[in-house]
């Protein structure tokens, strides 16, 4: 089924893209502004029933018995105890096996759109570029805007569209990384899509999730959107030049998102003056690959 | 509405669990949901009325059971329901408390013909 717009053809609208191959299209093609052209039957939605309990675990996670399910004359009932992100987590997996094995170390953006992600992508490549290789997946809904940027900065890069997708999956990591072809002992920066909620439940394979806020978003982000703050190793706190002009208070931020993850670290900077710009790249040449 | 890729997954483990036992009658699913799993529980249910639409699962009931997130104080020992990482310990109003459950996303069953 198509999770972008829930018909029931194959595949996804997904397009995974190198600068100059717009017109390439992976992934089925239909138009999702006509629902004519699908089968649907919009009048038939009450088949369908989602019960909610409330369920009240007094142990540490162990094994449990349902009890209150009521017994049911016919029917067998089978124990499938399975994680439904398994399927995510398995492929996440062989992208991370691959990245050990070749010694490139993945790192995974996440942020609200307008955070400073792509400028501080552009800086960090031009750095980067002078010591170990560099390459980059973008990931937004639609253009190749980043694309070209990143490319004018001088990194190989792949652009993946989710289309109305909020996130990027592991499933589009591997794709993306066949089209990239990555030299061993690289770098890899993943900038997921703008968004602060859907990203941080999808392992993508990274060795590292990094967070990033910039000062002209509000100081309460993290109590927002705890759970991108959760999963993260490092947030980044950006465009620190314009502290002057905005009411944004670091040490709130920090005691916010130190609430949610004890272990966070955090690194303030301006990707557009650079100033504290060598902090991220210690962190950088920091990570085990 | 990642939402929409959680349901999605649903359908595609509870379809293959109900081929692996050889039928494509699926009565009921019993999920189990943490309440700080990242869920919203109400989009969860709207987004599984649109993926089963067309596959097995359409007349199936889903059962959503919510588990209530649990936090233990590393300081006091006090183990306590909580709605978030932000209200702290009840009993020593310390921030260091760490989840115990809540982060569930789980097919726990199926009843099948």
């Amino acid at each position: 089924m198509c999770d972008t717009c829930g018909c029931n053809e194959n595949g996804k609208d997904i397009k995974i893209l190198i600068p100059g191959e717009e017109q390439e299209t992976t992934g089925h093609a239909h138009s999702h502004g006509e629902h004519d052209s699908h089968d649907h039957d919009h009048h038939h939605h009450d088949h369908n029933h989602t019960h909610s309990h409330d369920h009240h675990h007094e142990h540490d996670g162990y094994d449990h018995d349902h009890s209150e399910k009521p017994a049911t004359g016919n029917g067998r009932l089978i124990k499938v105890e399975q994680d439904i992100m398994g399927i995510n987590n398995l492929m996440a997996e062989r992208n991370r096996g691959y990245f050990e094995a070749r010694n490139i170390t993945a790192i995974n953006l996440m942020s609200s759109p307008g955070s400073g992600k792509t400028t501080l992508l552009e800086k960090t490549i031009s750095r980067l570029n002078r010591k170990r290789p560099v390459y980059i997946i973008e990931g937004d809904q639609q253009t190749m805007n980043d694309a070209y940027r990143i490319e004018a900065a001088g990194a190989p890069v792949v652009q993946v569209n989710t289309g109305n997708g909020c996130h990027l999956d592991a499933e589009m990591i591997n794709r993306a990384v066949k089209k990239l072809d990555i030299a061993a002992g690289s770098v890899l920066l993943i900038e997921n899509v703008g968004n602060l909620v859907c990203p941080s439940l999808f392992d993508l394979g990274e060795a590292e999730r990094v967070v990033i806020i910039s000062v002209t978003e509000g100081e309460d982000k993290p109590a927002k959107y705890p759970t991108i703050f959760e999963n993260a190793d490092l947030c980044i706190i950006n465009k620190t030049d314009l502290l002057p002009y905005v009411d944004f208070n670091i040490e709130k931020a920090r005691e916010y998102a130190l609430r949610i993850n004890h272990n966070l670290e955090f690194i303030e900077l301006s990707a557009t003056t650079e100033e504290g710009f060598e902090k991220w790249m210690d962190w950088l040449d920091s990570i085990k690959k | 509405m990642h939402e929409l890729s959680i349901a999605m997954n649903i359908v595609d483990i509870a379809t293959k669990e109900a081929e692996k036992a050889g039928t494509d009658v699926v009565f009921e699913v019993d999920l189990e949901i943490g309440t700080m799993a990242g869920i919203e529980f109400e989009s969860l249910e709207f987004a599984l009325s649109v993926a089963t639409r067309g596959t097995i699962l359409e007349k199936t009931t889903i059962n959503i059971n919510r588990i209530q997130a649990m936090a233990k104080c590393i300081d006091c020992g006090e183990k306590s329901d909580i709605r978030d990482m932000f209200s702290g310990c009840p009993k020593c109003n310390s921030y260091n408390v760490i989840l115990i459950c809540g982060k569930e996303l789980r097919i726990s069953s199926l009843l099948i013909e």
